[in-house]
């Protein structure tokens, strides 16, 4: 199931920001997680990843800083900020109101049968 | 062993690819290919082969143009700035520090330079006569406070062999010999002929060193020729914002009853011309990859509003009957619409796409060139039935043969670019007659510097 490019786009701030939330991470662990987290349904081009990082670093949301990973290399990571807590917690409140909508909606539709409950968890990513 | 070598290569590839993207900059390469590796540690270890892992690992990075557009739309900044500043985490910018500082250390020394014969107790009038007594000297050397610092940079910068290196000095040398050994009636037509002509000649001087090693070739002409149209119009930019601080200066110092003129005139503006040959220089050198060339754009816009003039010009000529008004200076200025046409059409090759096939701007630049040779035919015309009327004192002959290189420099461009049009020769032919050309160019600069003053008893 291939997810739609413009939902895609509204809820990468809110995933960001709330894996970011749990702990500072970099960008190919925080694509790791969506994909766990979303059990491989939600697939980000993992390029486009770093432009909603630089994006949310420069709305104050997210702080970057180098660091030398356990391999030597050289790594930015990303550690989430007052201002983005706040940000996720407003998110948050309007992606509730949203679901609960889109619930109520739904309950109210005679959706054929399979389409209702979620396709199944494809096995691994 | 091996597939691990080719794993690396194949990334360098790919981090050298990345980078050539303007919009994103070494960090986010860093970041990205950190990303990359990581990914294709991941696919290894599930059981894929680097090679394969390498270009899962890509195809999932995404389409590069894509991600292009991406940065850009996050980062819109990055199209205009990266001028001179260089993003602090390169490896380059050490590199790009010295450049900077060796150019300005060489402005500094060009602004001292110039001076230096005041210790001599050669002074420069600043009045009205430019061309009395140390002025004189001054104007003829000019050119030598300058062009020997700005060849020395690129000596440097290219790393040319003692053997160039040797000959170039030899070349200034000559220069400055030939600059103060004669006998020149003061404020005379020679000198005045000497001190223009002399920077043309010793310009080709600095193409040699800008060149690098490459002068033999179409390509390092043409690099040059680019070069100095993008200095020229760093130089008319740097001038501009001269004369905007100068103007606030004056008017500040005159509101606390400080008259500051000598000051701009004796030190400001003379050290301040030479320092930014080398400033200029330095920037078009530092900024060539980043920026798109000026010179060309203007070329673009400017090419068929000349041809239209040009054409309006030979129409009223055409139409009212009217001879051309022969003054005493008119062969200097139609000498002047050649050296423009010139530019145009040298700006219009070096932007050009050899491969390309004709285009209407082709054509508007060969109607360009041809009302121009045109015009200037008629203007000669009008000048060789009354020479011998003027008499040949050394401006005219300096004019006329200005006038005759340039004329047989853009009738053969015409040709050329006429049968380039008719598809019978390629563009670098044209490419090629014109760099060829240059030399012709400094070898009569130099004569007029060498042999004009004698020729003509120094007046």
């Amino acid at each position: 199931m291939a997810i739609n490019k413009d939902l895609i786009a509204a809820s990468s701030t809110p995933i960001v920001l709330a894996i970011l939330a749990d702990d500072d991470s970099y960008g190919y662990a925080i694509l790791k997680r969506v994909r766990e987290m979303s059990g491989g349904r939600m697939e980000w081009t993992d390029g486009m990843l770093y432009p909603v990082l630089h994006r949310l670093e420069r709305l104050g949301h997210i702080k970057a800083r180098w660091e030398v990973a356990d391999s030597g290399r050289r790594r930015k990571y990303y550690r989430i900020t007052r201002s983005g807590r706040s940000q996720l917690a407003e998110e948050h409140r309007q992606w509730q109101a949203v679901d609960a909508t889109l619930r109520r909606i739904w309950e109210g539709l005679s959706l054929p049968a399979g389409m209702a409950s979620a396709a199944p968890l494809p096995e691994g990513v | 062993m091996s597939a691990v070598l080719s794993l690396e290569e194949q990334i360098d590839q790919w981090r050298s690819y990345v980078r050539r993207r303007q919009t994103i900059q070494s960090g986010d390469v860093a970041e990205l290919e950190d990303h990359l590796r990581e990914q294709i540690t991941a696919l290894v270890d599930a059981g894929l082969a680097a090679e394969e892992a390498f270009l899962v690992a890509v195809k999932r990075m995404g389409n590069l143009d894509a991600l292009s557009r991406e940065f850009a739309r996050e980062h819109s900044e990055r199209l205009w700035k990266q001028l001179v500043v260089v993003s602090a985490d390169s490896g380059e910018s050490a590199r790009v520090r010295t450049d900077a500082i060796v150019a300005f250390c060489l402005a500094v020394a060009a602004a001292v330079a110039f001076k230096i014969p005041t210790l001599f107790g050669l002074e420069l009038n600043g009045n009205t006569e430019f061309l009395t007594q140390g002025g004189g000297v001054y104007a003829r050397n000019l050119s030598l406070f300058a062009l020997p610092l700005l060849t020395g940079y690129f000596v440097w910068k290219r790393r040319l062999d003692i053997r160039t290196y040797r000959w170039l000095a030899v070349a200034f040398a000559a220069a400055a010999v030939f600059a103060n050994i004669y006998p020149f009636a003061s404020g005379g037509e020679t000198e005045a002929l000497a001190a223009l002509h002399l920077p043309i000649a010793l310009w080709f001087i600095v193409g040699i060193a800008y060149a690098g090693g490459r002068w033999g070739e179409v390509a390092g002409r043409m690099d040059f020729i680019r070069f100095s149209g993008e200095l020229f119009i760093y130089y008319v930019l740097i001038a501009l914002g001269g004369g905007v601080l100068t103007g606030f200066m004056a008017l500040l110092f005159k509101a606390i009853g400080i008259d500051a003129e000598p000051f701009f005139t004796f030190w400001l503006l003379p050290c301040g011309a030479l320092g930014a040959v080398l400033v200029g220089s330095w920037l078009v050198e530092a900024k060539q990859s980043v920026i798109e060339n000026m010179a060309p754009v203007l070329t673009r816009l400017f090419t068929p509003l000349f041809a239209v003039a040009l054409l309006a010009f030979l129409g009223a000529l055409v139409w009212t009957g009217h001879g051309v008004d022969i003054q005493r200076n008119v062969l200097i200025g139609f000498d002047l619409l050649l050296v423009v046409v010139l530019g145009l059409l040298l700006y219009c090759i070096s932007a050009r796409d050899a491969n390309s096939p004709p285009g209407v701007f082709d054509v508007v630049q060969v109607v360009l060139v041809v009302s121009a040779l045109v015009a200037d035919a008629v203007a000669l015309w009008a000048i060789a039935a009354r020479i011998s009327e003027f008499g040949f004192t050394p401006n005219r002959v300096a004019a006329l043969g200005e006038n005759v290189i340039l004329l047989a420099n853009l009738a053969w461009s015409a040709a050329l670019y006429i049968r380039f049009l008719r598809g019978r020769v390629p563009f670098t032919s044209l490419e090629r007659w014109q760099t060829d050309y240059l030399p012709v160019y400094a070898v009569w600069a130099a004569l007029v510097v060498v042999i004009f003053p004698p020729m003509f008893g120094y007046i």
